[in-house]
């Protein structure tokens, strides 16, 4: 099958591939560009395993085609941390034992993104509503979404 | 088998590329390619259209048109459409609703169709190239249906007319036990004086209520009042049995669902 051009921003470097067409996003990111932040786990939309930003959006990569994502801004796990300095939803989810396995963390953290970007002082429902797209099966959840509070304060403690 | 994508700027165009064999219309992706992660090889090539009105909410009065490519989240923050939000907010997570689109909604097998339910109730209309039908008639032959949904349209109920309720298991968003959508206009009495009650997961796709309805005219909406219809609510289901709950137990429990909406 002839392959097709694919060309976005991914954590704010741009990125070209050719890739077979229909492939996912999850795919093209792991399998071609390498960036294994999103995680595949059941590839029916129904775990956040996979959850990635595109345009400012959550979307999950796994049911996303990479040719629908021509000219978008991609954001993954792996492009929150700078210069070696963890993100500060990171950093929390860290102390606040939030991950066990780790499989579901990268998905968690970009649900947690978007959350934080638009709601940056978000109440407890806002913070389980926020997640409720992402499964764990290790934690039983309330760390992670003590880790998404801390987050949340520490972000307005720094910009007080 | 793998996939190819074809994207055309029209409807038009996407509609005669779908006439080819093996061909299927991609909105979201949360319905195909979830299928083809499943391993759905009856499908080798998704067409989708980025024809700007298929992504257009237009409201004039209490008129509604929603193109079929809106998806959830637009519609739970479209301004005029807040009786709508929490139906549309029914639908999957955050991520789903970002992708989940109205016309993919509209042939999302049971236990999945949350908001098609709210159509159904709403007595929509669902627009293609060959004009609008009932949403009624579409649902029932949505598989021999070859023509991309452009969009839906119905009339917004007045102020407290419209209600939904979603049952699950997993708070707050999980896979549906059922849902139910009403439309109800009362006379000055209370009395009901028009119903439509639409169910999800009672079949293998959203169907009405019309012995429900039927046995709320006339009625107030009280404990004796909606007696009659609670003791017809089961006529003509025919519930999915799935991981999340039994055919018997869909039954057993809707007429205890249907009764805390309308008591609502």
């Amino acid at each position: 099958m002839a392959k097709v051009p694919v060309q976005f921003t991914l954590n704010g470097a741009e990125k070209a591939e050719f890739i077979d067409s229909g492939t996912t996003l999850l795919h093209a990111l792991r399998d071609k560009i390498g960036d294994t932040s999103p995680k595949g786990g059941c590839h029916q939309g129904t775990c956040g395993g996979c959850s990635v930003i595109i345009d400012g959006e959550l979307r999950l990569s796994c049911l996303t085609l990479a040719e629908t994502c021509n000219g978008a801004a991609i954001t993954t796990a792996s492009g929150l941390s700078e210069g070696g300095v963890l993100h500060p939803l990171q950093r929390a989810f860290l102390d606040a034992f939030a991950t066990q396995c780790g499989f579901c963390t990268p998905g968690m953290i970009m649900a947690a993104t978007v959350l934080l970007d638009h709601t940056p002082n978000p109440s407890r429902d806002e913070v389980v509503e926020a997640l409720s797209g992402n499964i764990c099966r290790c934690t039983g959840y309330e760390p992670i979404i003590q880790a998404v509070l801390t987050a949340a304060r520490s972000n307005s403690q720094n910009a007080a | 088998m793998a996939l190819a994508l074809q994207t055309f700027s029209t409807v038009k165009e996407a509609n005669a590329a779908l006439t080819v064999a093996g061909t299927r219309y991609l909105g979201g992706g949360t319905l195909v390619v979830r299928a083809a992660n499943e391993g759905d090889v009856s499908v080798s090539i998704l067409i989708r259209s980025t024809e700007p009105s298929l992504s257009a909410i237009t409201v004039s009065g209490d008129k509604v048109r929603i193109g079929a490519s809106v998806t959830m989240a637009a519609i739970a923050c479209h301004p005029d459409l807040s009786s709508l939000a929490h139906a549309a907010r029914a639908v999957g997570g955050p991520a789903i609703r970002n992708m989940a689109t109205v016309g993919g909604n509209l042939f999302a097998p049971a236990p999945y169709g949350d908001f098609t339910v709210a159509l159904l109730a709403l007595d929509t209309t669902v627009s293609t190239k060959d004009g609008e039908v009932p949403i009624e008639t579409f649902v029932a032959k949505r598989e021999s249906n070859h023509a991309i949904v452009t969009a839906v349209g119905f009339t917004l109920p007045v102020d407290g007319g419209f209600r939904f309720l979603k049952v699950s298991r997993v708070k707050p968003t999980g896979v549906a036990v059922l849902s139910i959508a009403a439309v109800l206009e009362q006379a000055p009495d209370g009395t009901v004086s028009s119903a439509r009650i639409a169910l999800g997961c009672m079949a293998d796709r959203p169907m009405r209520a019309t012995a429900a309805e039927k046995a709320l005219l006339g009625r107030k909406l009280t404990s004796d009042g909606i007696e009659p219809a609670l003791a017809v609510a089961r006529d003509g289901t025919s519930p999915i049995t799935d991981p999340i709950a039994s055919a018997w137990y869909r039954n057993e429990v809707l007429p205890v669902h249907l009764g805390r909406l309308l008591l609502a």
